[in-house]
Formats: C-alpha cells, structure tokens, sequence
C-alpha cells in the first residue's frame, strides 16, 4: 500500500440541518486530511458534530456544502445509487451494536457485502473461502456457522469486522466499536484494529471514550461544529500528517 | 445482486419467521382454494344439467301451451295445443324426423298386493323411445295400433316394475291403474333421475289410452285431445331455425292468434342448455367474486406483515444500505418476499383447492371438474395480489435514510 495517498480530504466541509432561522449548523467548514495507512480518531462532546462528520466520511450523507475527496474521487455530490457503490467497494463500517443480521451464521453475515457488489470483483463460488480467510484473520476460525445470538459481544464484534474487511476498503470507518463491550473484550476488539492497522488499513475511530483515542496517532477533537484541537500521539508508523 | 441471490435473502427472511409467513399465507391459500373448488363445483354442476338434458335426446324442439291467453290453455276454439297440432306437424313440415305428443296423469296403480298411489303416467306415441333417446329394455313399447285402437297396455318404468312385481317378470301380468286393468308389454331401461323427473318410475301408455281413461276431468275431455307439449325431432340441426319457424307459421294458422300474441311457445334444447348455462354461469360468477374478495383480503394481509417486517427490520435495512445496497436491491427484496409469499401460498392454496374438489366430487353428491385454466387463474392472481401489495411496503423499505435506520431501535 502507498504510504503517502490521501485517503480522506475534506475542505470546507459544512452540514447544516433544517431551513432559514430554524437550520442548525452541524458541521462548520471542517478541512482534514487522512493519508494511506493512519489510524485516527475523531472525539468530541454529544452534538460537537462527530456523528455527522463520520455520516459523510462513510459516504451515508453528503455534505450541504465544501469538498470531500475519498481515495481520490470526489464523493460530495454523488447521487444514492452511486453513495452505495462507494460504501460497498471502499468504505467498511464497524458499529457499537455490531449490527449483524440475526438467525444468520458468521459466514454469511461477513458474506454480505459482496452480495450488493456490482463490479463482480470476487465470483460467486469464492465467496466462502474468502469470508473464510478473514474470519480466520479475525480469529474466529472456529466459529463460522455459528448465529450472532450464540457469539459473545467481543465475538459478534469481531465477525463485524472481518465483515468490514472483506471487500477489502480503502479505509474502515468504526463507530464507538467498543462502547457495548466489557473493559477485556474492549481492550481485544483495539489490539485487533491495532493489528489491522499494522498491516497498513486505514482506520478512523470516531469515540468518546479517550482510552480508545489513546490506541490512535492523532485524535482530532471537534467542539460545536469544527474542529478544536488535534492531538498527536506520536505513534505513528507512517509520514507525519497533516492536519487542518 | 443477481436474482438467486435476492431470492435466496427472500427464503431465509421467510423461513425465519416460519409460523408468521404461513399466517400471512393463509389468506392467499383460502382464496386460491377458494377460486378453484368454487369453479369445480360450478363447472361440474352444469355437466351434470348438460349431460341431463343432453339425454333427453338431441336436436329436440318443445312446443308447449301458453298461459298468456283467455286464462290457462286459453279457450274452447282457439288456446292451446291439441292432438291434431302434431298430426299436422308431422304431415306439412319439412324436415321433421319424428312428432311425439305427451299427457300426463297421475293414478294408483296395483298390482297383486302392492298398490302405489300417485304414480306418473306418461301418455306419448309410439315413436316415444327414439324422440327421447329411451330404451326398452325387455318386452316391446306400444304400436301405432295400439295408439289408433286405445288399447288397455302399459309400459314400466324400470323402478316401477321392480317394486310392482320384484323380481318376477311383470310382461304379460295385468296392473290395475285407476280404475281400468291393463296389459304389461314392455318394461323401460334404467334412465335415471332427469333435473327433477324420475324416469324409471313412471308408467308409459299410449296418448290415445290416457286422453281416453286418465285425463284429469270430464271438463277437460269435453275441451278436446288438448296435450301438455308436442315434441319435434329433426332430420338436419343446421335448420332448426327454419323448421321452428314453419311450425310457428302453421300453428299460428291453425290457433287463428296474431305472430304477436302467440298462445304456444316454442324452446330447443339448446335454449334450454343455454339457460341453464347462464345460471351456472351467474352462479359461477358470484363465487368467483367471493374468491376474488377473499385473495384481495389475503393480499391486504400480506401487506400489513411487510409493513411490520419493514419497521421490525429496519437496522437490517440500515446495514444492508451501509454495506452497499441500493434503493433497488432494498425494494427488490421486499418485493420478492411478497412475491414468493404469496407465490407459495398460491401453490399451496392450488393442492387444497384440487385436494378439496376431488375429495367432494369422491365424498359428497356433488359432481366437480377442475378446470386447468382456473388453477392458471388462481396463480396467476395470488402472484399479482403479491406484486400489488407488496410494492407499497417494498416502496416505504427503499426509502429509508441509512442514518435514520441505522439509529432505530
């Protein structure tokens, strides 16, 4: 992977919600850039703005106005159809509550979103295997045919991930992925992003809780709408990047 | 995403909630069931009335009084039909194969010890079995002799004799009818029940014997040999209109009444036929309604389920946008769901509806025929109600946000 591509570039990022004197400005000319390879995280206060940033960042809304490039196209103005091919083929999500389909096995949850894909990367016999291979890389080798319902919170968060995986995105977008998690299985779900992020994925982590910020290189503060501070843990493997 | 795998989203979604598809398809396998027995039963009600009326004789013309007129059977002089109206039917109609006359009466009959009251007798002429596709099964059926002399002789019918003489041979045995004794010639085949007439228990004498000795009053006598119907065979069905339209000529004449105010009527068995047709067509109609109904309300519940599927699935709906799915995959997928919802209750609905058609037309006394184009027609609707309904519940699911429904709860 090229260390120095910019995955995320934002400029002037603005989302305002509502009309006239009722609108309410979410998110005010917000510019960051995420290079190739970098592990952040976005925290902030409830209504600092960071659940709408991660929304546009993962391509589930569009920004009212301002610029965002991911993987070097630019995302701002894409229409539905064409926002569901770019989550589908660049974008891997992890949720607080996991979000897998119930009654479903392991295997064909992490299966899930080569099913709505449209470039036909991976035919469909090798499907398995490859779903195989990453709940393998999750370490759930051994329990691939088994329902969310019978896997623990750690577990059910770990199929999540090798489900954000398989479509192998340019950047993976977690969301509080510890929040429902105990301190243990918290620490195991970081150390497994932290592996991850060793072989080069890009992740942002969007949170509150600062002990998962401390696992990250730069954690970008928001307050009210734009960005406060940003914090270099210098931890970073790669180039020093630059922010703001 | 191919069909298969749509398909196979729609089956699992299905199979997950097994008790709770089978409820929604209920309403589809009633109202598919419901088309088809209701069309079998219909249909096989009017081959019953078909196949009656059928073998009573083909290409058969009915002329009977009309009650229009001067009160029943009209006057002395001119109302009513009368034993030379066939005569001369026979003698100046071309085209006519064969005129049989028939009177009723009803009379005790006895026989030795057994006396049964109110028995049908049927004075016709001899040409009776031919005109009305009827067999003699032993013995002979009366001569034109014997309708010219009024000779004392009586045909049974098949019922008749067995429960006269048993299982004796009644031909040459004497019955009291009324209050004259008459020679047995002949007994009848079985015929069977025709609409609400009992064939096989019936007398059969000569038209001439009952105008003589049965006929209901001294009064009626004295009007003249007036008959209940004339019946008419024809050499050529193709000219049917035309011979209908000589006797009605000829009568018209012979009763001196206006072509407007005719004191006869004149009916074919294809009038009769076709009547019949469209009351069972009528009868039909009005079940298939009902059916109709019943799938519409099938497919009304099968939308309120996907309404709630919708609203109970909307995270899944979330995360399959999350992942990629577009507006179309999401509705494709409620959309097939419905499909094959109703699809299958269709199919279940065709083995209880042709199930319950053979098992009542085996079990019960009613004749059913399944129509292969009704089964066609059940599908087919079942599969439409689903697209119907199922396009609105679909439509709601394409039009989530995926950060709305990825933050229900």
């Amino acid at each position: 992977m090229n260390a120095t591509r910019t995955v995320i570039a934002t400029t002037e990022l603005t989302k305002t919600y509502g009309m006239g004197d009722a609108s309410v400005v979410a998110l005010d000319h917000v510019s960051l850039e995420v290079k190739s390879g970098e592990l952040v995280a976005i925290m902030g206060p409830s209504g600092s703005g960071k659940s709408t940033l991660m929304n546009i960042l993962g391509c589930l809304s569009t920004p009212t106005s301002g610029e965002y490039c991911l993987d070097g196209q630019d995302v701002s103005n894409l229409d539905k159809v064409q926002l569901a091919a770019i989550r589908n083929t660049k974008i891997g999500y992890i949720f607080q509550s996991y979000n897998l389909l119930a009654r479903t096995t392991a295997l064909r949850n992490v299966i899930l979103p080569l099913v709505y894909d449209r470039s036909h990367k991976h035919p469909r016999e090798e499907w398995e295997q490859l779903a195989k291979d990453m709940l393998e890389q999750v370490g759930l080798g051994d329990r691939m045919d088994h329902q969310p319902q019978e896997l623990s919170g750690g577990q059910q968060q770990r199929v999540a991930i090798a489900r954000a995986l398989i479509t192998d995105p340019v950047m993976i977008i977690a969301d509080e992925p510890t929040g429902n998690l105990d301190s243990h299985s918290g620490e195991e779900i970081m150390k497994l992003l932290l592996k991850l992020h060793e072989q080069g994925a890009t992740i942002v982590i969007v949170t509150h809780d600062p002990v998962v910020a401390q696992y990250t290189e730069r954690v970008i503060h928001l307050k009210d709408g734009h960005i406060d501070n940003v914090v270099h843990n210098g931890k970073n493997h790669h180039q020093e990047s630059v922010a703001v | 995403m191919n069909i298969g795998e749509i398909l196979r989203i729609s089956w699992e979604a299905i199979g997950k909630n097994k008790v709770r598809s089978l409820l929604t398809m209920l309403g589809i396998i009633i109202g598919v069931a419901a088309v088809i027995m209701a069309i079998a039963v219909s249909n096989g009600t009017a081959a019953t009335i078909r196949d009656q009326i059928t073998s009573l004789g083909s290409n058969l013309i009915f002329i009977s009084p009309s009650f229009t007129r001067n009160g029943p059977q009209g006057g002395p002089d001119t109302g009513g039909l009368v034993f030379t109206d066939a005569a001369a039917i026979q003698q100046s109609v071309p085209n006519v194969a064969g005129v049989s006359v028939e009177q009723g009466a009803s009379e005790t009959v006895k026989a030795g010890a057994v006396s049964l009251s109110s028995i049908a007798i049927l004075g016709s002429l001899p040409d009776f079995p031919t005109v009305r596709s009827m067999k003699v099964a032993s013995g002979n059926y009366f001569t034109q002799a014997d309708q010219d002399h009024k000779t004392k002789v009586a045909v049974l019918g098949s019922g008749l004799a067995q429960q006269l003489f048993g299982t004796a041979d009644p031909i040459g045995q004497t019955v009291q009818v009324g209050n004259f004794y008459l020679d047995v010639i002949g007994v009848m085949a079985p015929k069977g029940m025709v609409g609400d007439v009992d064939y096989d228990a019936r007398l059969y004498l000569p038209l001439s014997t009952v105008l003589q000795y049965y006929t209901p009053s001294q009064f009626a006598r004295f009007l003249g040999q007036r008959v209940r119907t004339i019946y008419v065979t024809v050499t050529d069905p193709k000219k049917m209109n035309d011979t209908i339209n000589q006797i009605t000529l000829l009568l018209e004449q012979r009763h001196k009444v206006a072509a407007t105010a005719p004191d006869f009527t004149i009916t074919t068995q294809q009038n009769i036929i076709s009547t019949q047709e469209s009351t069972t067509a009528a009868f039909r109609n009005l079940l298939a309604w009902v059916a109709g109904i019943s799938l519409i309300v099938g497919g009304i519940g099968i939308m309120n389920i996907m309404l709630v599927s919708v609203t109970e699935r909307t995270r899944e709906i979330g995360l399959r946008q999350s992942v990629g799915a577009t507006p179309n995959d999401i509705r494709l997928q409620f959309l097939s769901e419905a499909l094959l919802l109703s699809i299958f209750g269709g199919i279940i609905g065709i083995l209880v509806g042709v199930g319950g058609s053979v098992f009542f037309g085996a079990v019960g006394s009613m004749r059913t025929v399944i129509a292969s184009n009704s089964i066609l027609l059940a599908f087919f609707s079942a599969a439409a109600v689903g697209a119907f309904f199922g396009f609105y519940p679909a439509n709601q699911a394409a039009k989530l946000d995926p950060i709305d429904a990825l933050r229900h709860e």
